[in-house]
Formats: C-alpha cells, sequence, structure tokens
C-alpha cells in the first residue's frame, strides 16, 4: 500500500506530506514535518496534549487521521506567537507561572486560545470546563485558570 | 489499510459494500481512532464521510430536524432551533468528551458505536429520534433504539452506513433532559444515564419517554418509567418513577460503578431529568 | 544534622522572593522545548517491548524467529542480552525492566524488538511467541500476607507468623502504650485501607540511545537524575559508567516515577544489538501497567485521648505491597504517621508485603500520605466524639522544637503549630458551611533531603554566569538556582543562565527528589558563589595590591574592608570578570558535597466538601495549603506546589486507583478511567506560605515538593465524613463507596 499524498495549511503554510492511511495527524506533525509542540500524552483523546485547531476547532490531534487534513487549515502551538511577540495567553502563562513541567502547555494553550476567539470574557468556570479534556498533573489548574483570566482581560483591553 | 472520502452517500455505500475485510466508517473518529491505537480494531477500509455535501447540514423537515452525520456536539449545540427543541439531545451529545472531543464526535457515531453508556442515546430514545440508514438495497429509517444490539454491536447490515438523524416535530409545551452521572466532572464515561422527553399539559405530564443508559446491555427505553408519570405531576409521580426506572436495570459490576449503585442512581437521574424537561417545557 | 548553615534572620533579600519569568519559560510556551520523545537522530530505529499479560508465570520459551523473518526488524533483546554481573543493589531493577524466569505482573517486560519504524515494531511484538506456564496470583496486600498465598519471589519466611510474601518489619517509637491507654478517656480504634495511586505524569518515559560493542555510549531521556540512570543503565549493560554520557530532556512531570530506569537500558541493548539509536516512547498504557505507581496499604490506628484533648498514646499497624518486588514505603509511613505530634507514648509498625503487581516508584513523599490519612481521620473522629476543635486539638499536641519525634530525632526549629496557627486564622475557616456540606483539617509531615549534590558557577568575560546544575528541573528549579545566584553575587537575575548538565559535564548528583533540589542544588549554588566571589576578592586585592583578607564584596563589588585596606574604587562584578584573564585567568566556583542539614516540613491542610446524598459524588468547595517553606525563594513555584499537592491528593482521595480483575490485569490502564482530576473538579486552591528558617540552609529554604501531597488523603476525608454524617475509611472515597456507606449507615 502506498503513501498518501495530503496538501494542508499549518500554521499558514501550505505543507505537503507523504502519510500511511492509520497515521494520526499527530504522528505526521511531529514525525514527518517536525513540530513536536503538540504532545502524545495518551493517544486516546483523555490528555489533550497534542490539542490543535483544525478549520477553527480545538480538536486532539491523535483522533484525527492525517489523511484527514486534506485541505483544511491547522494551527498548531508553533503558530500562536507572532514572531518575537508572544500572544498574550503566553505571557500570561509565564507571568503567573502557569506551568511546571510544562508538557501540557502547548495544548492548554491552543485550546485556551480558540476559547477566547469565540468567548472573550469566559467565567471560572467555564475556563474550567473548556479545558477539561486537558489534563494538567503539575499545577492543580489554579494559576492555569488565572492567567487565562488575565490574558482575557488584557485582550478585552479591560 | 486503505483509507477513502468519497464525495457521495452512493459511493460511500458502494465502497463499504465492496470490501469484504473490516470496514468503519469514520465521521468524527472519536471512538475508531481510540480502537485503531489500541490495535482493538484493524480495518482494511475507513470510509471518511466527512467530504460528502449534506453531512454537516442541520435542516428542518416536517416541524422536526434531520441531523447530518458529520455534525459534531459542538455544531448541534450552537444551532438555536435543535436547542430550543431537543435541549436534553444536545446535552446528550454536548456530554460527550472534553472541547476537542465536541469538535468532532456526532450523534450517528455515538450511535454506531453501540456502547450502552454512550451519552446520545438514551436522550435520541427518548426523544424517539430515528436514524436513516443507507445500504446497497436503499434507505431505510430505523428507530434508534433498534440501531445497538449489544456492547459494539449494530443492527446495520454490511455496506449500510447511518447519513442522518432525524429529531422530530414538538408540540407546544414540551422538552427534554438528560443527566448522567460520573465520578469526577467531565471526560468520564457515563455511570448511569438518564434521557426525559416529556409534553406537558399544565404541571401535569401529558406524554412521556425515559430511556436509560449504562444499566443494561444496550441502552433502552423504559415504558414503564414514562408511564408512571403520565397523569400526574412529576413530583407525584417521583416514587413511582424512580422505581420504574431502578426496576429496568440490569447492570453489571465493573471498574465504572456497581450493580446496586447504577440501579439506585439510575432512580434518582430520571427523576432529576424529568424534573428539569418538565421546568424546560413549562418555560 | 549540619544546623548551623542559616545565615541570620535579619537578611534582607533582593532577589530571593521576586517572581521573575522561569528562564525556559519561552521554550515552553512556544513548543520547542525538547522533551523526552522529541528527539530524533539520523539512522535511528524504534523500539518497542513486549509484556506479559499474566499476573504471575512461568516463561518456558521465547520464539523470536517469526517477529525476526520481517526485513523491518533489526534486533530483538530478551534478558539474556543484559549483564549478569549486576550488582546486588541492581538485580531488581534489571528484574523489573526485563523479567528472568517468571513474569511477576501484568505488563511485565519480556522482550524487546527494535524496527524501521514504530509501526513496524508494534507489528513484530504480536509475531513473538511466549509459552507461558501460569501460577496463581494475589495482588491485595492483607491476602498476600496471610497462609497459603501464592508465594512470589522465595518460599523462605522472614517474619514470622506471616507467608514469605512480607519483606521485612520495622518499628518506631517510644514510652510505655499500655500505660498511655490506660491514661485516656477515650481510646479510639479504626482500620483503613488506600488503593495504589499513579504518579500520572503527562509525559510518557521516552528515550534515544546509541551504545558502540565498544561500551562508549549516548542516551537521552526525560528522568528525575541522569546520573543514577546513568550507573544503573551501566550496570544493568555491563559497561563502565563514564562511557555513558547522559542528557537529561525536558521532563514532563515525574513526581518521583523518573527516579529510576525502565526503557532507557532496552533502548541502549537494542542500540548496541544494531549499531544504530534506538528510540522507545512507552504508550500510555505500558505506563500505568509497567511503571509506577506507589504502594497500596492497609492500616490499623489507635489513638487515646483525655476530655481536654491531650493525646496520651497512639499507635499504628502498617501493611504496604510494592508490587512484587521488596521496597515499598512502609518504612517512611511508620515514620511519617506520627510525625506532627509530641508524643511520649506512641509506636508505629510497618510490614513490606510484595503482590503481583508493578514495582512500586516514589511518588511525592512516599509512604506518608497514607499513614496521615490513617492517623488524621482517627484524631478527627476523636475531636468529634469529644466536641473538640481539631486545630486546637492539634495546637495542644502539636511537635515543636525540642519534641522528641516518633522515629527518633529531637526536632530542630521547626514550624508545624505555625501552619496550624495560619490555617485557624485564615478566612475560609470563618465560611459558613451548608447541608451535606463538611469540613476537614489534617496536618502532614515529610522529611525532605539532602543528598549528593555538584554545582559549578563559571563566571563570562562580559559579565555573566554560567551556572551547572546536576539536578534535572522538573517544576521551576533553574528560575530558582538563578535567584541565589543572583542573590549571593550581588547581580541582575537575568545575567545568570542555569543548565541541567549532562553527566560528563559535572560530578554526581543525586536524582531530583526528596524535596531536594531547592534545599541542596540551592545551598550548592550558594556555596559555589562564594566560592567565586572569594576569587574575585582575590582578584580586586591584587589590583589593589592589598591583603585579600582587606576586600569585602557588597552589592555586587569588590570594596576595601576598611579604612586601612585604602581608598579604592570598588570593582564592581562586571569590571572583574572583564579583566579576569589579565588578573590569573578564568574563574569559577565549586562546590560538591552531601548536604546533612535538610529541613522537615510541616503542612495544615482544610477543605470544605460537599456530598450529594443521592448519588455519593463529592465536590471540593474549597480548599486551603498552610505550609512551611522555611523561605521561599521563588514564591509563585512555591505555590505550585501546594496546589499541585493538593490536587494531586483530591485525585488520590475521590477518584483514582489501579483497579485488578479476578484475573490480576490491570483494568484501567487509561486516562480515561483513571481518574486523574480535570481543570472543572477544582476549585481555586488557596496557598498560604508560612516561613520559619530551616537551620540547616543559608537561606532557610525547606524543600516544598512533597509535604503537600500529605495531609490532603485525611483532609478530604474528614470534610467528606463530616458532611456525609458516616465515617469513610477506604480510598479512594468513590461514589459507589459513599453512596455505600450512606445506606449502611
Amino acid at each position: 500500500m502506498g503513501k498518501m499524498h495530503i496538501t494542508t495549511n499549518i500554521n499558514g503554510d501550505e505543507t505537503e506530506f507523504l502519510c500511511d492511511a492509520d497515521e494520526s495527524l499527530l504522528d505526521v506533525l511531529r514525525d514527518r514535518l517536525g513540530l513536536t509542540g503538540a504532545k502524545e500524552g495518551c493517544g486516546t483523546g483523555d490528555c489533550g496534549a497534542c490539542s490543535v485547531v483544525v478549520d477553527g476547532r480545538a480538536v486532539c490531534s491523535c483522533l484525527m487521521l492525517g489523511a484527514e487534513a486534506q485541505g483544511r487549515e491547522i494551527e498548531t502551538i508553533e503558530g500562536v506567537a507572532h514572531g518575537e511577540d508572544l500572544h498574550p495567553l503566553q505571557r500570561k502563562f509565564l507571568e503567573h507561572a502557569a506551568l511546571q513541567c510544562g508538557i501540557c502547555t502547548p495544548g492548554i494553550l491552543v485550546t485556551a486560545k480558540n476559547l477566547l476567539e469565540r468567548n472573550p470574557d469566559p467565567t471560572e468556570t467555564e475556563i474550567r470546563y473548556w479545558l477539561a479534556g486537558n489534563l494538567c498533573r503539575c499545577t492543580g489548574y489554579d494559576k492555569i485558570v488565572r492567567a487565562v483570566q488575565d490574558a482575557a482581560a488584557e485582550m478585552r483591553g479591560a | 489499510m486503505r483509507f477513502e472520502a468519497p464525495s457521495t452517500v452512493d459511493g460511500a455505500v458502494a465502497l463499504l459494500a465492496a470490501e469484504d475485510g473490516v470496514t468503519r466508517v469514520l465521521a468524527g473518529g472519536t471512538d475508531v481512532m481510540v480502537q485503531l491505537k489500541s490495535g482493538m480494531v484493524e480495518p482494511d477500509l475507513i470510509v471518511d464521510i466527512k467530504r460528502i455535501p449534506g453531512m454537516y447540514d442541520i435542516v428542518e423537515e416536517n416541524g422536526g430536524f434531520r441531523v447530518g452525520a458529520a455534525v459534531p456536539g459542538v455544531m448541534l449545540g450552537e444551532h438555536a432551533g435543535v436547542s430550543a427543541a431537543w435541549p436534553g439531545v444536545v446535552e446528550g451529545l454536548g456530554l460527550v468528551g472534553s472541547t476537542q472531543i465536541q469538535s468532532r464526535a456526532t450523534l450517528g457515531g455515538n450511535l454506531c458505536n453501540a456502547s450502552p453508556a454512550a451519552d446520545s442515546v438514551p436522550a435520541m430514545i427518548a426523544a424517539a429520534a430515528t436514524a436513516r440508514v443507507h445500504g446497497p438495497n436503499g434507505v431505510r429509517d430505523v428507530p434508534v433504539e433498534e440501531i445497538g444490539t449489544a456492547p459494539g454491536k449494530t443492527s446495520l447490515a454490511r455496506g449500510e452506513m447511518v447519513g442522518s438523524i432525524y429529531l422530530p416535530a414538538r408540540p407546544a409545551h414540551a422538552s427534554d433532559a438528560y443527566m448522567r452521572f460520573i465520578p469526577r466532572t467531565e471526560m468520564d464515561i457515563a455511570v448511569v444515564g438518564a434521557g426525559v422527553s416529556l409534553v406537558m399539559d399544565g404541571d401535569t405530564v401529558a406524554e412521556a419517554r425515559v430511556a436509560l443508559g449504562a444499566v443494561a446491555p444496550t441502552a433502552r427505553l423504559v415504558p414503564e418509567a414514562g408511564a408512571a408519570l403520565v397523569g400526574k405531576t412529576v413530583d407525584a409521580a417521583e416514587e413511582d418513577l424512580r422505581a420504574a426506572a431502578s426496576a429496568a436495570c440490569s447492570p453489571i459490576n465493573d471498574k465504572r460503578g456497581t450493580i446496586e449503585f447504577r440501579t439506585k442512581v439510575a432512580g434518582v437521574l430520571a427523576v432529576r431529568a424529568a424534573r428539569l424537561a418538565a421546568e424546560r417545557a413549562k418555560g | 544534622m549540619a544546623l548551623d548553615e542559616f545565615d541570620s534572620e535579619s537578611r534582607i533579600f533582593s532577589a530571593v522572593g521576586t517572581r521573575p519569568v522561569r528562564p525556559d519559560g519561552i521554550d515552553k510556551v512556544t513548543g520547542k522545548a525538547m522533551f523526552g520523545a522529541d528527539i530524533s537522530a539520523p539512522g535511528m530505529l524504534h523500539g518497542a517491548i513486549l509484556r506479559s499479560p499474566h499476573a504471575h508465570a512461568v516463561i518456558k520459551s521465547i520464539d523470536t524467529s517469526a517477529a525476526e523473518a520481517l526485513s523491518e526488524v533489526k534486533a530483538i533483546v530478551t534478558r539474556a542480552d543484559f549483564s549478569d554481573k549486576v550488582s546486588r543493589g541492581n538485580a531488581d531493577v534489571l528484574e523489573n525492566v526485563m523479567a528472568g524466569a517468571k513474569v511477576l505482573y501484568d505488563g511485565h517486560a519480556v522482550a524487546a524488538v527494535a524496527a524501521t519504524s514504530a509501526h513496524a515494531a508494534k507489528k513484530a511484538l504480536k509475531l513473538i511467541k511466549v509459552e507461558y506456564d501460569v501460577l496463581p496470583h494475589v495482588t491485595d496486600v492483607d491476602a498476600s500476607m496471610q497462609d497459603g498465598a501464592p508465594i512470589i519471589r522465595d518460599d523462605e519466611i522472614k517474619v514470622e507468623g506471616y507467608s514469605a510474601n512480607v519483606m521485612s518489619r520495622s518499628e518506631f517509637g517510644h514510652g510505655d502504650l499500655d500505660a498511655g491507654f490506660a491514661a485516656a478517656d477515650v481510646v479510639m480504634e479504626k482500620s483503613f485501607k488506600t488503593a495504589a495511586t499513579h504518579q500520572g505524569y503527562i509525559e510518557p518515559h521516552a528515550c534515544l540511545g546509541s551504545l558502540g560493542a565498544d561500551g562508549r555510549g549516548e542516551l537521552w531521556c526525560c528522568t528525575q537524575g541522569h546520573f543514577v540512570a546513568r550507573n544503573i543503565c551501566a550496570d544493568l549493560l555491563g559497561i563502565d559508567s563514564t562511557q555513558l554520557r547522559v542528557v537529561a530532556s525536558e521532563i514532563g512531570g515525574g513526581f518521583g516515577g523518573k527516579t529510576t530506569v525502565f526503557i532507557e537500558p532496552v533502548a541502549l541493548a537494542l542500540s548496541r544489538k544494531t549499531n544504530r539509536p534506538v528510540k522507545i516512547v512507552m504508550p500510555r498504557d505500558d505506563v500505568f501497567r509497567a511503571t509506577g505507581p506507589t504502594a497500596s496499604s492497609s492500616i490499623d490506628v489507635k489513638i487515646g485521648m483525655k476530655n481536654d484533648g491531650t493525646i496520651t498514646a497512639g499507635q499504628a499497624i502498617l501493611r504496604m505491597q510494592g508490587g512484587a518486588f521488596p521496597g515499598s514505603p512502609v518504612d517512611m509511613a511508620a515514620m511519617c504517621a506520627f510525625a506532627p505530634y509530641a508524643l511520649e507514648n506512641v509506636q508505629a509498625v510497618g510490614y513490606d508485603v510484595i503482590c503481583n503487581r508493578p514495582k512500586q516508584a516514589a511518588y511525592r513523599a512516599p509512604g506518608s500520605p497514607m499513614a496521615c490519612f490513617a492517623v488524621e481521620s482517627v484524631v478527627d473522629m476523636l475531636c468529634n466524639q469529644l466536641k473538640l476543635d481539631p486545630f486546637e486539638v492539634r495546637l495542644k499536641n502539636g511537635a515543636k522544637e525540642g519534641t522528641k519525634a516518633s522515629y527518633g530525632p529531637k526536632w530542630p526549629r521547626i514550624g508545624l503549630l505555625e501552619t496550624v496557627e495560619a490555617a485557624k486564622a485564615h478566612p475560609m475557616v470563618k465560611s459558613a458551611l451548608g447541608p451535606n456540606q463538611g469540613r476537614g483539617v489534617s496536618c502532614g509531615f515529610w522529611f525532605n533531603h539532602g543528598g549528593e549534590t555538584s554545582v559549578t558557577l563559571s563566571l563570562s568575560q562580559d559579565g555573566t554566569v554560567a551556572l551547572q546544575v546536576g539536578t534535572p528541573d522538573i517544576g521551576g528549579s533553574r528560575a530558582s538556582m538563578c535567584l541565589m545566584a543572583a542573590e549571593e553575587l550581588g547581580i541582575p537575575y537575568e545575567k545568570i543562565r542555569t543548565t541541567v548538565v549532562d553527566t560528563a559535564s559535572l560530578g554526581y548528583n543525586d536524582v531530583s527528589h526528596g524535596s531536594r533540589v531547592t534545599y541542596a542544588s540551592g545551598l550548592a549554588t550558594i556555596k559555589a558563589a562564594r566560592d567565586a566571589k572569594k576569587k574575585l576578592c582575590q582578584r580586586a586585592a591584587k589590583i589593589w595590591c592589598i591583603d585579600e583578607e582587606a576586600v569585602d564584596w557588597q552589592d555586587g563589588q569588590a570594596i576595601p574592608a576598611g579604612q586601612n585596606a585604602g581608598g579604592h574604587d570598588p570593582l564592581p562584578f562586571a569590571k572583574l570578570c572583564k579583566s579576569m584573564g589579565r588578573t590569573g585567568g578564568p574563574i569559577s566556583g565549586h562546590f560538591e558535597a552531601t548536604p546533612e542539614g535538610a529541613g522537615v516540613s510541616f503542612a495544615t491542610h482544610v477543605v470544605d466538601a460537599e456530598v450529594d446524598p443521592e448519588t455519593g459524588a463529592t465536590k471540593i468547595l474549597r480548599y486551603l495549603v498552610v505550609q512551611d517553606a522555611g523561605k521561599a525563594i521563588h514564591p509563585s513555584y512555591v505555590e505550585g506546589q501546594f496546589q499541585g499537592g493538593a490536587a494531586q491528593g483530591i485525585g488520590w482521595a475521590l477518584n483514582e486507583e489501579y483497579i485488578y480483575g479476578e484475573d490480576g490485569r490491570l483494568q484501567n490502564a487509561g486516562f480515561l478511567d483513571y481518574r486523574i482530576p480535570v481543570a472543572s473538579d477544582l476549585p481555586m486552591i488557596d496557598t498560604e506560605i508560612v516561613e520559619v528558617p530551616n537551620p540547616g540552609h543559608p537561606y532557610g529554604v525547606r524543600g516544598v515538593g512533597e509535604t503537600s501531597i500529605c495531609p490532603p488523603l485525611a483532609a478530604i476525608a474528614n470534610a467528606v465524613s463530616n458532611a456525609a454524617g458516616v465515617r469513610l475509611t477506604e480510598l479512594p472515597m468513590s461514589p459507589p463507596r459513599i453512596l455505600k456507606a450512606l445506606d449502611d449507615a
């Protein structure tokens, strides 16, 4: 069985790759395209460390085939900062010490950014439920939630 | 393994029918991909139905709604009409997994995965939803409770696939609710699930359908529980409803819950879901 | 104990205590940081490990021929590919890394494959045929101790009266228990059980190894201790330790679970057989089946109390299984059980038991949370029965400076009572409780550790500093090291770069465990900086042509010590660095030692919980952590440790557990059914940092990483029991268990 030829857009760049039919988008990103910011914590959609945004929706890249990416627009953690300017969420995560080991951080940032693009003023409860699929074992989530709230406030110009 | 993304339903059916090996229909993939990862299933063919026009559509039909098989939870929840008419079905699918899962998981996938604990299924059964099944011999509409036959098994024949789910029209003063019990607040499989659909006449229940999940090999309609509600207020029916729901359970002990727990909590949730549905119907 | 290190209560800090952005921050928020699985090498092969489906079985034969016939498969290793001269201390590690004659638990490694792709490696595993002779198994600690239990290792009885699975008995305490209980107005006895829980780090174990036939190699891995990984791997492979250079990747959580090796020696063995680098990434289900977890326990506690709240005697009998190998943390559990109390009559007995489960690995304050759960539950029961305030009872009986601890030592300066006072005064304690709500209080204790430590601090001509440490940064320690070096040298935080260097670049360092890094590597950093300052003063003396004793270091510059030293302009750090080539050559500060003044840490937690009486569901409403940090170097990361420990404790108390079937197989080897807390499960977690300086550290630092997981199990059990009106004695307090307790009550 030959490989599939897929054309897609990743972080604004037209990207082509070859993949096996049963290869996940996560494996394509990490092993074929060198985009290792998305992490595999479980491979079953339970931890969210592999989160990316596809056509405006946050998904687990471990639960999507690379072949499904044909013609889609994908945003990964590598596309969150603009040049040397960090996204407000990235800055606030650093200011609030919202990461300890940092393995869940890319997935949480991608997912939180997707939230703030839909809901610029989420409540604490909305943030917690939106991020419920992103496991963090280090922080107890307190500083993560505060960082998201603070970034949202800054982005609203509050 | 082959991956195909046909552009018509007929094309999808033809691919599925022609494959002698193991096939899987890929909509949201949130179950299929887990099965692939674990090696539990090694399909010879995967048919992605998301490139078929109409699969992401929600259209009004005879006062009800036809929901395309690729419509994910988040889109269903964003649809004002469905959310108003069938809030219980929306919350049933909406409870499946995380934000990320919601971007992909579908009613049809939840139904065809045939887990007894699928959250949207009791809500759809209570709603008297039907699945439109496309196959080599044409199209048929099937009550959703007839799709799952056992854990992981469906009544679909070779070459058949679900193309859409139909949620029927609602009379005035009608609503539904779905509640489930999980140990955490999110990310778990239901230990018990209860869907209730009511038509109210003032404070009195005029029509009722109650369905339970995770308490038997398949999600099931519980006519006795519905009957316990009809002609009474939910408050007056509470004890009978609780007893009827618990009596309908034939669960197992497993890593997620005990027989005693599931039996008892099925009654609790049936009552809570009925209260919420009644409140919404009156609202 | 070296308890004379503390500088001064009156020291005013400039850098320490601030909250700068961590030096590895940008890499971690942009996806650039390189974790275990993020590296690849040219010509790399992918390894995969075949694991036993049986809890206990003799390996009759392993047939690898069909797998070897695949063209993608380049090597297969079994136990025969490892050294047969492994040191006694590592024999069990080898047995765990690759099974010998028997498999001892579901998930035990039996063979491994290296292939040209991960897919091919996985395919090859299915072609390896292992013939097993299945044996009876046991997974419960109490069952394993009984006569007639399946015997797992050898049949020699080590502790009279129990099966050969009981490996040892330990005992701590003092005084006269009988007299103590006789003096009590109430004696309360209760038995408790806790399930095994996993560290639950989000990053699975991953490594890339390369080893030649000449015994020289390289290893990249996510580990809490690359020097220890080096030494164990070298021993298991029969090579010299220094011929193996180990680089610690960024580590995606460890909590004790990455203090040993699992896949690393396997990757190296596969590499040696193929002369190609081999990468292994553990699938998540293997992480649950074959690494971690901590012990499960069964504990009896008996405490006597007078009507006024005075504890007259305390006794704890603890039984812990740590998997199929000796070494459960029961000794530490026994030592910690009564640590928060000043008792005249106290005894704690521990039994180390083996079972057909994976070899336990350290998990955050190993043993202490379970012991604390049992003891603090009984204290709460006594408080309820005698209608006493839980804070007052702890203040009345609490350990303080001079108290003889139940395990022997006399406490130096400690901060337990300060944490109880602060908790009692916290606004949360004044919040009213509604129906089905309850409040729980618990104290907790952890020893903290020093350990072998080596640090080098190298100055650069532009007035900046390269600090080389050997303790992997598991929670922001590079920021703390930079702060301490900045404090000591009197230069800005940004002028220092701390690197966790490889094993070829620094002397030996113990693993990052025992809450030791900020204490021990911190102490070493301060002393290395002082060594560098001494050299800087020597250079200034040389420039000024005065005695070196006549030079002082103040605010980042060398100054004449007094008027007799002459009227020289101060020489700032940067200037001395710039001229060092001309004044004597490069300057580095060094320190290496095994610091022995680690300061114990106590905490008090308060939790409010609500129980749904119809479903048994628990909601954590409010949570407060008060802990003695000695001195908080970077307060944000101290708070983070407090919050993280509390969150893990909440998971342990309510939902997390290893569930084994009748067949001895683990039933929940994934994050779906091994239920760690998600964001929506938790409230904000309030923290209060108490600072009672540790006399064993120049700035007073105590480790903070572990103590925070000691009180939660008890605090939550007390809150849930008080909310439900029925005492919960078994963890996790899952909804079915709570509902059953309510029904039975």
